[in-house]
């Protein structure tokens, strides 16, 4: 589940403006609407881009979008930027993908791994059938697909010792990420499924309050970590291991052999390398959250 | 102090205990979700859980506490019901991860290790908090005609108190706050009920004043 930057909510936020003005604006076609325990999920269509919408208000929130002429192409600078993780393990084998969204990151990594196993969890059914339904989402011995809250799979999987080498961190609300997969506790246990040469990709905000908070939670658990950012997307992709993480000669070699793997994806990897970078640049005097204290959505504002 | 206006303290401060016992209901299982999440995490089912045993645990305090209230009924009684609940609340400080860790190794499905998580850490505590109701009409009805209007005048004050205490909890204390500091702040509150109606019950009386004409 997936949210893009804030400058697409501006935009559709002018678009309303106009709307109400008595100007037309063109309106996206909806495909369909999927009832849901959680929100009402909305397909609509519009310009080649089919998207997966959370909340009432359509058009207001884009979680995940696909070209429909190139499925394949990411469409979103976060998705994008999640593929950085690969600079730090080029070879996964065991995924975990916490949020599907319209499943863009199992299908591409399932593409480019077919013999890595892949988990995807999400909480909720109608997501998994608006993917599956529209999104060319493919469920194999491969790609399995668990509807569960993320942080109770993971705990588990700490206790039955299970290990993973990718971990994507993605779930969204229809605001932001759940308030107990914000926290200390959670991360520990993150990291406690994680191969010592294992990588974690969490998609968070880079234009809120909070970004201080989940900036110190995760340097608390984690150390020093890589913080990527893109123009034009007010997202913030925290690329994170238990061992020291590699440096940019490294990262450039890395590069090169992904680099014609993931052209298909309309990703250039080739330009993430001096993106990454360990300075902190934000408040570190900011509180970590916790589960005592995580009142994320409120900070968030 | 005269007995007439020690009864109207007394009924003073049932009617806010009544408001405080109402704040803290809500209070605690707003933190309830908070409490959960780590081991059920967020899923529809997991207040799904919490609303089914507040709201059980509410309804046989309701029965039990008017029950009692029909035997003897007097404010050392209902003092007592604050501070079992507030004993009975420490539990949710105190054990309430070493419980759910318990629940959370024997029972694969969340959705009914929710139930029983949630039931062990609020059910006691909760129905005490229920019987605060009831009593407290039978402490403040004085004739037949005007129990109705007490009745009202309890549950409006009650169900606003639960109406504040999801606003302050949900909007303020989560971000002022860590929640077991919240929670000590509740389990205080329901002290202070408790001591100042057993305190101002044993106010010292004026024999002359007629207590009895006053006295349920």
């Amino acid at each position: 589940m997936r949210i893009e930057d804030m400058v697409r909510h501006w935009r559709q936020f002018s678009l309303m403006l106009l709307a109400l003005l008595g100007v037309q604006a063109q309106a996206a076609e909806v495909l369909h609407e999927e009832r849901s325990v959680y929100r009402n999920i909305f397909v609509t269509e519009e310009g080649g881009r089919r998207c997966l919408l959370f909340n009432a208000v359509r058009g207001e929130r884009n979680q995940t979008c696909m070209n429909t002429q190139n499925p394949r192409e990411f469409v979103f600078h976060y998705a994008k930027m999640t593929m950085a993780g690969l600079l730090v393990n080029p070879n996964p084998q065991n995924i975990l993908i916490a949020g599907l969204g319209g499943g863009t990151l199992p299908t591409a990594l399932h593409e480019m791994y077919p013999n890595a196993n892949i988990e995807v969890l999400e909480i909720d059914q109608a997501v998994v059938n608006v993917a599956r339904d529209f999104f060319h989402y493919v469920e194999n011995e491969k790609v399995v697909t668990h509807v569960v809250d993320a942080r109770v799979f993971i705990k588990r999987a700490g206790l039955a010792g299970r290990k993973f080498d990718f971990i994507v961190l993605d779930a969204f609300t229809g605001e932001y990420i759940p308030e107990h997969m914000l926290t200390q506790e959670f991360l520990e246990e993150v990291k406690q499924i994680l191969t010592p040469e294992g990588v974690v990709v969490a998609n968070t905000f880079s234009t809120s309050a909070l970004y201080d908070h989940e900036s110190e939670t995760y340097r608390a658990v984690f150390g020093d970590f890589f913080n990527m950012k893109m123009s034009g997307s007010g997202n913030r992709v925290i690329i994170a291991q238990q061992q020291p993480l590699p440096n940019a000669a490294v990262l450039r070699a890395n590069a090169e052999p992904l680099h014609p793997v993931l052209e298909p994806y309309a990703v250039n990897i080739l330009e993430f390398p001096p993106r990454m970078s360990t300075r902190p640049d934000w408040d570190q005097s900011r509180r970590v959250l916790t589960d005592q204290f995580s009142p994320a959505n409120l900070l968030g504002q | 102090m005269t007995s007439i206006s020690r009864k109207a303290l007394l009924q003073n401060i049932i009617v806010a205990a009544a408001f405080i016992n109402g704040f803290v209901i809500m209070t605690i299982e707003l933190l309830g979700g908070r409490v959960l999440s780590p081991y059920f995490g967020t899923s529809v089912y997991v207040w799904g859980s919490i609303i089914t045993i507040f709201m059980l645990s509410l309804s046989l305090g309701y029965l039990w506490g008017g029950r009692l209230s029909s035997r003897n009924p007097n404010p050392d009684t209902f003092a007592l019901f604050f501070l079992a609940a507030a004993i009975l609340s420490l539990p949710i400080i105190f054990v309430a991860e070493w419980t759910m860790t318990q629940v959370f190794l024997n029972v694969e499905d969340p959705r009914y290790g929710s139930l029983i998580a949630c039931t062990l850490l609020y059910f006691l505590p909760i129905f005490f908090m229920g019987m605060v109701s009831p009593y407290s009409i039978r402490l403040l009805v004085s004739s037949e005609e005007n129990s109705g209007r007490m009745a009202g005048l309890l549950y409006f004050v009650s169900t606003l108190g639960s109406a504040l205490g999801t606003l302050m909890t949900s909007f303020y204390f989560v971000l002022w706050f860590e929640i077991d500091t919240i929670m000590w702040g509740s389990i205080a509150a329901l002290l202070l009920c408790g001591g100042a109606i057993a305190l101002v019950h044993r106010l010292p009386v004026n024999e002359a004043a007629g207590v009895h004409r006053y006295e349920n």
